[in-house]
């Protein structure tokens, strides 16, 4: 059970990336490619499908599994280049104020109370619409909100670490603080560092999509999931087909 | 005396957290490339329309000036005209805070509702399959984020069972014989329940969006902090005394164990309150997180501002009253 629970999962998440990285070999058809005349096919297993469009196609006539396929790319380079840099920003700054306190641990812990009294959400927004659309926007935006959850455990955890005896001795031994930071403390918040990137790495996807989603990410023609979601909300309200919306959760 | 002396440096510390959040914000849009009021003019306008405009809403002057004059309106209650709608900033966000309000208090009272039950049924059932699958229910609810549940509950009950409204506060037609925009407190008052009826229908999904996340945590907290209390000798002691299973869960270590839940709740219900911007969106809901979408892509500078700083006051309201609630429950901090 326990370990069903651990590859099941793990081949999925194996699935979507081989999808998303070989996505420009693997993908039945061009992912901008517009054929009118086959606007809104829902997927083959669907009466009335068309053959090699196995999702079915948008509104625009769009082969929906391709453009799947190439939104993956954009949905991994944002987890994994977001969620590192929010973590060497977040963890950074984290230690710092845990292990040498005073007015540093002040300060930052300042700026995390200050920042936590911004709605995510919101703020991302903004950040988007200073910086204008693309790709680095959405790196830049996620970063730049999400550093504090990596701040906020870090600090706690260096704090705790940095009560303990070992550090302690570490600097009866005669190491410097810096060297003592490096040393003792890093090794020992390196795992929870790491569990928060993982998490972090979702988060980013989701915030990519939501920013997708309100159309102020990569210019539209470029598949991203959350602009995909916006498309099939909007052939939902217009009493079309729900394809899109339906194959978004999967992912 | 020592609690007073607390509470005081707690609100100072409010207050720079505010002042900061109005300073970021206020210099972040204002390095917005583009002129507002050269978007909000038609194409014809001149150049000296635009520059006159632009001096009447201050846009001008350097931007620590703006500031100093924004401020001095904000301690008099004026928060500055809404470019776009060209009515005063504190009217509009207030007009809509009231649908923010209620749906995040819904979502509220249904996260604490299922996920009390969730953690209670899962005391009792403890060691049989049943727990099983509540651990496994919200370990599944937790792993999805309110947008996505959004997406899922449209799909549901919006379009392959409509039985509910994905779009909207209210079904346009009613007429709504309303002195304020609580609607759905207001329609209970005056005991017309064909609107309230009408308003749950639209509010239910975003709320449960919002809401099965947090039902999840509360299941899993609550339920880790009551099997901790359920061994312990006053509960081996009410069930010597004979009380059903039940009553030692809801009487006996329930008040002991929520602590920790408290807690939670409040500081995730500021996260749940940041998640109405999104799922108002998602469901049109005409409340303050769709006002702010709306301002964003308009470049609506005075709006921006001052929702982004009511939604700040929200939440440093809300982590204020978690932090007094803990303080007033918790005997060692009273006393410390």
């Amino acid at each position: 059970m326990g370990n069903l629970r651990l590859i099941l999962p793990g081949i999925w998440l194996s699935v979507l990336v081989v999808a998303a990285v070989f996505a420009p070999w693997l993908a039945p058809h061009d992912p901008l490619a517009q054929d009118l005349f086959l606007g809104r096919m829902p997927p083959v297993w669907v009466a009335g499908a068309e053959p090699g469009y196995w999702l079915g196609t948008d509104s625009l006539g769009r082969d929906v599994l391709s453009r799947m396929m190439f939104a993956g790319r954009i949905a991994l380079v944002v987890a994994v280049v977001a969620g590192t840099c929010a973590c060497l920003v977040g963890a950074t700054l984290g230690v710092l104020a845990g292990f040498l306190r005073g007015w540093v641990d002040m300060v930052i812990s300042r700026l995390v109370d200050i920042w936590m009294a911004f709605p995510p959400v919101l703020f991302a927004i903004l950040l988007v619409a200073v910086l204008g659309p693309g790709l680095w926007t959405i790196v830049i935006a996620v970063v730049v909100i999400d550093w504090t959850r990596f701040a906020r455990v870090v600090r706690a955890e260096a704090m705790a670490q940095g009560a303990m005896d070992y550090v302690a001795s570490a600097q009866v031994a005669g190491r410097t603080r810096g060297a003592t930071m490096m040393a003792e403390i890093l090794p020992n918040v390196a795992p929870t560092i790491l569990v928060l990137l993982t998490l972090e790495m979702g988060i980013a996807v989701i915030v990519e999509a939501i920013l997708s989603f309100v159309n102020l990410s990569i210019s539209t023609d470029d598949p991203t999931w959350g602009g995909m979601i916006a498309e099939g909300r909007t052939s939902i309200h217009q009493a079309g087909g729900c394809w899109c919306s339906r194959w978004q959760r999967f992912s | 005396m020592a609690l007073i002396r607390a509470i005081l440096s707690r609100l100072a510390g409010t207050a720079v957290t505010l002042i900061g959040v109005a300073v970021i914000v206020f210099v972040v849009i204002r390095v917005v490339p583009g002129n507002p009021i050269a978007m909000m003019l038609p194409p014809g306008a001149t150049e000296d329309d635009i520059a006159r405009l632009t001096a009447r809403y201050g846009f001008d002057k350097s931007i620590p000036e703006q500031f100093v004059i924004w401020a001095q309106g904000v301690f008099q209650g004026d928060f500055g005209t809404s470019i776009t709608a060209r009515q005063p900033v504190l009217d509009l966000v207030l007009g809509r805070l009231p649908a923010t309000l209620e749906l995040s208090l819904l979502a509220l009272a249904i996260a604490v509702t299922a996920g009390g039950t969730m953690a209670v049924l899962g005391t009792l059932w403890r060691g049989t399959p049943a727990e099983g699958a509540v651990d496994v229910a919200a370990g599944m609810s937790l792993s999805v984020p309110d947008f996505l549940w959004g997406l899922v509950l449209i799909l549901l009950f919006g379009v392959i069972w409509p039985v509910f409204q994905i779009s909207g506060r209210v079904s346009p037609a009613l007429d709504l014989p309303f002195t304020t925009n609580f609607y759905l407190i207001e329609s209970v008052l005056r005991l017309r329940f064909d609107i309230t009826r009408d308003l749950l229908a639209h509010m239910i999904l975003p709320s449960l969006a919002l809401a099965i996340p947090l039902a999840a945590i509360i299941a899993q907290l609550l339920k880790q902090s009551l099997k901790e209390v359920m061994h312990l000798d006053y509960a081996t002691l009410a069930r010597t005394k004979g009380y059903s299973e039940t009553h030692v869960i809801l009487r006996e270590a329930l008040p002991n164990a929520i602590l920790p839940t408290l807690t939670l709740v409040g500081v995730q219900f500021t996260f749940l309150i940041g998640g109405t911007v999104i799922i108002e969106r998602l469901f049109s809901y005409e409340g303050l997180g769709n006002m702010a979408i709306d301002a964003v892509i308009n470049r609506d500078l005075p709006l921006i501002q001052g929702i982004v700083i009511l939604f700040a006051v929200l939440f440093t309201a809300v982590n204020l009253m978690v932090d007094l609630t803990y303080a007033a429950l918790n005997p060692r901090l009273r006393h410390g």
